[in-house]
């Protein structure tokens, strides 16, 4: 690990005053930062500890929750309002790493967790234009089972490995966002990147803005949620594929809807392709297998993730379904 | 800089990049918490901060100087063993030990957050305000440690023995 001083923030705005030079970085719980800066893949010189910052989950006027960005995940996961109005922000935070690991990670780190593609983390061997931008990507021959299959580019092909952003994605979350000189918001699923030709740029954040909040907007059927998470073992492994899904149904037919993809892409996957397949046509199987097919259309599978599509279009096939029958 | 270990304040300035497991083995030779594999994937580090499991790898020292650490060095009485460490004992829970401790740490953490009512990803209900002990329910929230010997049925017994009634 290279040497880095270390700060620790009072609020905000206090980190906001001592981020400064270029090379320092935001802190939170560590357990994706301290574990890069071991394999020397981050190399920040200073890092400001944001912990102190605002961990409070709070309802929002208008029905919502305002879930402060050094909240833990698993108090996140345990507060009864995610748990009874917001199942699928619980079930996917509860499908993620380890308790240990829930207890340290904040929600602000869990959105700027980096990729685990393995030639991202080999600092020694393997080429990573998001590492290294410019030098080449080892995964595109490589051994890419876990790696994208949406929204790839010839530059990368790693995935974003975070299951609350699924949940966060498919419910419409927002991103508060502040800099020395303004604060703003930005729809979850615009906060992170495609990777095109710069896989090194994975947000919409500017230089030293800091991720201050998370914002749930009430809506009439985010009680009817679901997450499900296909991995390689039953506990403590990242998604092949995970889906999170709300749905809305009225007299047989899907009247609204809110599907978001995991472990595809280098973002959370909102489908907005199979949704709107499927608003107003009738919620049954052929309709879910029809509008999964519609959105993996555009899947462009590399040589050991093929199964990806036909897993993903399965999943999402059989999370409607239970949405469905849930409903009876 | 000023820690809290196992009930006794240490005063001592560690190098920033310093883990709390370094700080613990290196520093204050509390040789109790393991360092597995270093990148948060088994375990063996696990300690108790403020109640909380965490683990000490992962963790860097600085961080942690005003919370409460305890390791499992600081879970037994003056009469003895904490009543878990002797149930590991009684069920044969290792083999090698190795990742023991880290167990028995995360086991009592656990507990806590099924006494909050912290759901789990099996838990059926997850507006249920008890949580019950069953086998599924305790494998998948110590899917978190570990052990290559491959101990799990003992140690399932030994936390299973100690705290049946716990919770329900």
């Amino acid at each position: 690990m290279n040497p880095f001083s270390y700060e620790r923030a009072r609020d905000a705005a206090d980190a906001l005053r001592i981020i400064g030079a270029e090379g320092a970085k935001y802190l939170g719980g560590g357990t994706n930062l301290v574990d890069l800066m071991r394999e020397t893949v981050e190399k920040p010189t200073k890092l400001v500890d944001v912990t102190a910052l605002s961990q409070s989950i709070t309802e929002t006027p208008d029905g919502g929750l305002l879930i402060g960005a050094a909240a833990r995940n698993t108090a996140v996961a345990e507060h009864l309002i995610v748990r009874t109005r917001y199942p699928v922000l619980a079930r996917a935070i509860l499908a993620g790493a380890s308790a240990q690991i829930r207890n340290m990670a904040t929600v602000g780190g869990n959105l700027l967790q980096r990729t685990r593609c393995t030639y991202f983390y080999d600092d020694d061997g393997s080429r990573c234009n998001k590492r290294q931008p410019g030098q080449g990507c080892d995964a595109i021959e490589g051994f890419n089972r876990m790696h994208a299959i949406l929204g790839a580019s010839p530059a990368c092909v790693a995935t974003h490995p975070s299951d609350m952003c699924v949940a966060l994605a498919a419910l419409d979350a927002i991103v508060h966002l502040r800099d020395r000189d303004r604060e703003r918001t930005l729809p979850l699923t615009e906060f992170h990147q495609l990777p095109g030709e710069h896989p090194e740029v994975e947000t919409s954040l500017r230089p030293g803005e800091l991720v201050t909040a998370i914002e749930l907007r009430p809506f009439r059927f985010s009680r009817r949620s679901v997450y499900r998470k296909v991995r390689d073992r039953a506990s403590y492994a990242f998604a092949l594929v995970s889906v999170a899904a709300a749905m809305e149904i009225d007299d047989g037919t899907v009247k609204d809807i809110r599907l978001a993809l995991g472990g595809v892409a280098a973002k959370p996957w909102r489908a907005f392709t199979a949704e709107a397949a499927l608003k107003g046509k009738p919620a049954t199987e052929e309709s879910f297998r029809a509008a999964a097919d519609a959105e993996l259309a555009a899947a462009r599978p590399l040589r050991h993730n093929a199964f990806k599509v036909e897993l993903a279009t399965r999943v999402i096939t059989a999370v409607l379904k239970e949405l469905t029958e849930a409903k009876a | 800089m000023q820690f809290n270990i196992n009930g006794k304040r240490v005063d001592l300035d560690v190098d920033p990049r310093t883990s709390l497991l370094d700080l613990l083995r290196d520093h204050l030779r509390l040789h109790g918490s393991k360092k597995g594999c270093n990148q948060g994937a088994c375990g063996a580090c696990t300690v108790l901060a403020d109640g909380e499991r965490i683990l000490s790898c992962l963790a860097l020292a600085v961080q942690y100087q005003e919370r409460e650490i305890v390791t499992v060095e600081g879970l037994g009485g003056k009469s003895g063993l904490h009543p878990l460490q002797q149930a590991f004992i009684d069920c044969d829970g290792f083999q090698c030990g190795y990742c023991t401790p880290g167990q028995i740490c995360s086991a009592i953490g656990m507990m806590h957050e099924i006494g909050r009512g912290v759901p789990s990803h099996v838990s059926q209900d997850l507006a249920a305000k008890e949580i019950s002990l069953s086998h599924d329910e305790l494998r998948e929230r110590m899917s978190g440690n570990l052990c290559r010997c491959g101990a799990y049925n003992g140690i399932v017994e030994a936390i299973t023995e100690t705290y049946a009634g716990a919770a329900k």
